[in-house]
């Protein structure tokens, strides 16, 4: 039988989620396979957005600071158990996102991407220095999500890092499952074919506005996600967490990875997680070393690196 | 009762008269063919009528109804679908699915059905995937229906356009130059296709700069020159006209001077 | 009324900076359609090629003139080695190129020099200047002053000149300028070399007021791309204005409202802008050809 490319991507996740634990040399490499897989719930947004609909933001960073406020606030401020406050936070950051991007998302290219990340920056300047909410930039405290004890009740116990590394595997399959149905329905192909050619797409009835719109709230939902994930996880959170840096990273892991495919997207998530890591010995080399890798990929591997591997490995074998 | 009508329709470009008060109507199941030199306007007369550009003067009714101005989105709604003269193919999807975006409107249904792969969803995208079949084996492309489109030849891409258009199940149809960049034998097939679709009741509206093709297929011609109608009528009547004998022939001149 | 005078004092001074910065970008847009979001780089660059010159005992204004060429050399040098291999890439490949370059240029500058924060002497000392009720650095009076000769050079330079009109013509069709015998590569040399120049020496008159250390860049960028955008993207005289205007306001938010929003300030006006007229205040309208 021949498996789809979503049975494909969703089969090659899951085996990776389950197989890799196995090499770890420590527990501290299920902390670095959840970062990654946080980051990569996020970037599946952006394939979402960049990938099908070929809109840029640079700005997401800002969806992923409100769902993690909202996780370290609202259990707080309006008793809220963690696990809604996720929810709450999504369904903030799809308000704010469908608010924002009806009139932003009329613009095209570099003028969409300066609006977008001005959208961001006013989050995290929000974030920063409403301190007798927020704490400022030093940041606060987030509540446990409690899921961890509640396994443990029932007779699965994990330790932290585990627990951790196993949830944001299952929400990341989650993710990357309604991308890759999106991909293919009605909804992903009129995103496709406005990316193709925005004119001959409205002259088959797609109604561009309301569709990038919506390309736009689901990629702020899933960026909301992995901030609320990130706080719940790390227990604490900062502003940096809605800054402009982390909208970029966002971006480029999608991009470099390769934006049209999710899989290639979340490798790029998984590269660039693990490049501080493995550059550890030589953090002073850290900036320069990802300034060049994202030079370098975008000049010589214009589709993204999976994509480019995957072509390279083909053209061997023929 | 006239099914598209277009009253005194204009547009300026920089102060430029692109197109100047041009009128003309037509019925169900007629090829209406709009000829003239190049830069005549018949690009940008098609552009104001799909809703592309907004003219600057004039109206375009539908049905009766007035459309001037709307968006194209919702002219596919009301049965206004269109090629383009310079391809607008999405080029990153196969052929099949470039078919299938031409059923957008009868395959769309709630966001959540698509995210969740619901059945509903799944039905809606087959019915879609078996029409948009049958609409490439008509126009001879049946079986290129896996192939990236950027990767197929500038005939079969228009044919594509036209298989896409037709998906919409459209009441008027503008081809932009359906038959440009093809050879003699696609050219025939494109013919035969729109002599059909008009049987069936489409009014066909042309721009076409092969006149062989023009003057057999057309039931009523409009001749832009310089933006504005110098003439209208039957192919025998219009092809007689000394007006558009002067403008063709002044073209002609130029042409032959160039080559 | 004292008080209003010293908001726009201090508003025009670091207007100039930004207005500078936003013509970087424009000269660079116009020559390649590329937004180049190291453009903070070059002014950060500027100030700290100074410092170090300057501390190793050279003159400052031979340290400055050095800091500016040695930056024109490596505006040059990222056209050859980034953008032009990239040529004809999406806006989002050419985006995350620029970011790159950014982040690669300050991570070399940390290795190369430190995280310090850093000055060098103010041209005419550091005695404020009185103006109707309020004070002015007389460094500012340079800025100013630089950022105005600055536009009054490149207005000339653009109009006057045989090679100004050759970079005008290249930005309006690249391709009609090559069937002319422009030599359009040479153009785009050119403008990286005069872009990042220009940033420079924007790094070098404000240094003074400001400090300079190798992480100010990204700030920079973004006010310039800003005020770029507010001006309208690709016209020179837009970056000017934009980029004053964005001073001001940024002056006269964190006097009067909050100095801690200054910058939600200028980024609510620019979300404004954009929505009213995404074309910027002197940007051209385009019309889609199909």
């Amino acid at each position: 039988m021949k498996l789809s490319n979503k049975q494909a991507t969703l089969l090659v996740l899951a085996l990776l989620i389950a197989i890799t634990p196995f090499f770890f040399p420590s527990s501290y490499y299920y902390r670095v396979g959840s970062l990654i897989f946080v980051n990569g719930i996020a970037v599946t947004g952006m394939v979402i957005l960049i990938g099908y609909a070929g809109q840029i933001s640079l700005g997401h960073a800002g969806f992923a600071g409100i769902g993690a406020y909202t996780c370290a606030l609202a259990p707080v401020h309006l008793g809220l158990h963690p696990g809604l406050a996720l929810v709450l936070g999504a369904v903030i950051s799809a308000a704010m996102a469908w608010l924002i991007g009806r009139p932003i998302l009329r613009l095209k290219g570099y003028y969409l991407g300066v609006a977008t990340l001005g959208f961001g920056i006013l989050v995290s300047m929000v974030l920063a220095n409403e301190r007798d909410i927020t704490r400022g930039p030093d940041g606060i405290e987030v509540p446990d999500l409690g899921l961890r004890g509640l396994l443990k009740d029932m007779g699965l116990n994990l330790n932290n890092s585990e627990f951790w590394y196993g949830f944001t595997g299952l929400a990341l399959l989650l993710g990357a499952w309604l991308a890759l149905n999106l991909f293919n329905s009605p909804t992903g192909r009129a995103l496709r074919a406005l990316h193709g050619s925005e004119i001959a797409a409205r002259t088959v009835g797609v109604d561009v506005a309301r569709l990038k719109l919506q390309a736009f709230v689901i990629s702020a939902v899933y960026a909301s996600v992995s901030g609320s994930l990130l706080a719940l996880q790390n227990k604490f959170i900062t502003p940096d967490v809605a800054g402009y840096m982390h909208s970029i990273e966002m971006v480029t892991m999608a991009v470099l990875g390769g934006a049209g495919s999710v899989l290639g997207a979340i490798f790029g998530a998984g590269i660039l997680t693990m490049l501080p890591q493995v550059l550890t010995v030589f953090a002073e080399y850290e900036q320069l070393m990802l300034g060049l890798v994202m030079m370098l990929v975008m000049i010589f591997m214009r589709e993204g690196l999976l994509p480019s591997v995957l072509r390279l490995i083909r053209g061997r074998g023929e | 009762m006239s099914l598209l009508q277009v009253e005194g329709l204009g547009i300026e470009f920089g102060g430029v008269r692109a197109v100047h008060d041009v009128s003309f109507a037509m019925k169900p199941g007629e090829i209406v063919s709009v000829i003239g030199p190049n830069g005549a306007g018949k690009t940008t007369l098609f552009n104001m009528i799909s809703g592309v550009y907004l003219p600057g003067s004039g109206r375009v009714k539908l049905d009766g109804e007035d459309v001037t101005g709307m968006s194209p989105h919702l002219l596919a709604r009301r049965g206004l679908s269109r090629t383009f003269q310079n391809l607008q193919i999405f080029q990153q999807m196969t052929v099949l699915e470039n078919a299938i975006a031409g059923y957008h409107l009868q395959e769309s249904g709630h966001l959540l059905a698509d995210l969740l792969n619901l059945p509903s969803s799944r039905r809606r995208a087959q019915v879609a995937r078996e029409g948009a079949q049958k609409l490439l084996e008509r126009v001879g492309l049946g079986r290129a229906g896996e192939q990236e489109a950027g990767n197929l030849s500038y005939g079969a891409l228009k044919r594509l356009e036209i298989a896409r258009a037709l998906a919409l199940k459209p009441r008027v149809l503008l081809l932009d130059e359906p038959a440009a960049g093809c050879n003699a034998v696609e050219t025939e097939e494109i013919d035969h296709l729109i002599a059909e679709v008009a049987a069936e009741g489409v009014a066909i509206l042309l721009v076409e700069h092969d006149m062989k093709m023009v003057m057999r297929i057309s039931n009523h011609i409009v001749v832009l020159d310089h933006g504005e109608k110098i003439a209208e009528g039957d192919p025998a009547t219009v092809s007689r006209n000394p007006d558009v004998i002067a403008a063709y022939l002044g073209t002609q001149e130029a042409a032959d001077a160039d080559g | 009324m004292p008080e209003l005078m010293q908001f726009l004092l201090s508003g025009v001074t670091v207007g100039a900076v930004y207005a500078l910065v936003a013509l970087g970008f424009t000269i660079i847009y116009n020559a390649s359609d590329v937004v180049n979001f190291a453009q903070g780089e070059f002014v950060m660059l500027g100030g700290m090629i100074t410092v170090f010159a300057f501390k190793a005992g050279l003159p400052l204004p031979l340290a400055a003139l050095i800091a500016v060429a040695v930056t024109a050399a490596i505006g040059v040098a990222l056209n050859k080695l980034a953008i032009e291999p990239a040529r004809g890439a999406p806006v989002v490949s050419l985006i995350i190129i620029t970011i790159g370059a950014s982040i690669f240029i300050r991570g070399v500058t940390q290795l190369v020099f430190d995280k310090q924060l850093h000055r060098f002497p103010a041209f005419s000392g550091d005695d404020p200047i009185r103006v109707l009720g309020a004070t002015i650095l007389p460094q500012s009076l340079w800025v100013i002053a630089g950022a105005l000769a600055v536009f009054v050079g490149l207005w000339l330079f653009f109009t006057r000149t045989l090679m100004g009109k050759a970079i005008l013509a290249t930005s309006n069709n690249r391709l009609a300028a090559q069937l002319v015998g422009i030599n359009t590569a040479w153009v785009m040399t050119l403008s990286f070399a005069m872009s990042a120049g220009i940033g420079a020496l924007a790094g070098v008159l404000v240094t003074p007021i400001t400090l300079v250390s190798y992480d100010v860049g990204i700030a920079l960028a973004l006010k310039g791309f800003a005020a770029a955008m507010l001006g309208g993207m690709g016209n020179p005289k837009g970056a000017l204005v934009g980029g004053i205007l964005l001073g001001l306001l940024e002056a006269l938010t964190a006097g009067y409202i909050s100095s801690q929003y200054k910058d939600a300030a200028a980024f609510i006006v620019i979300l404004a802008v954009l929505f009213a007229m995404p074309q910027g205040l002197f940007g051209k309208k385009s019309t889609d050809r199909v």
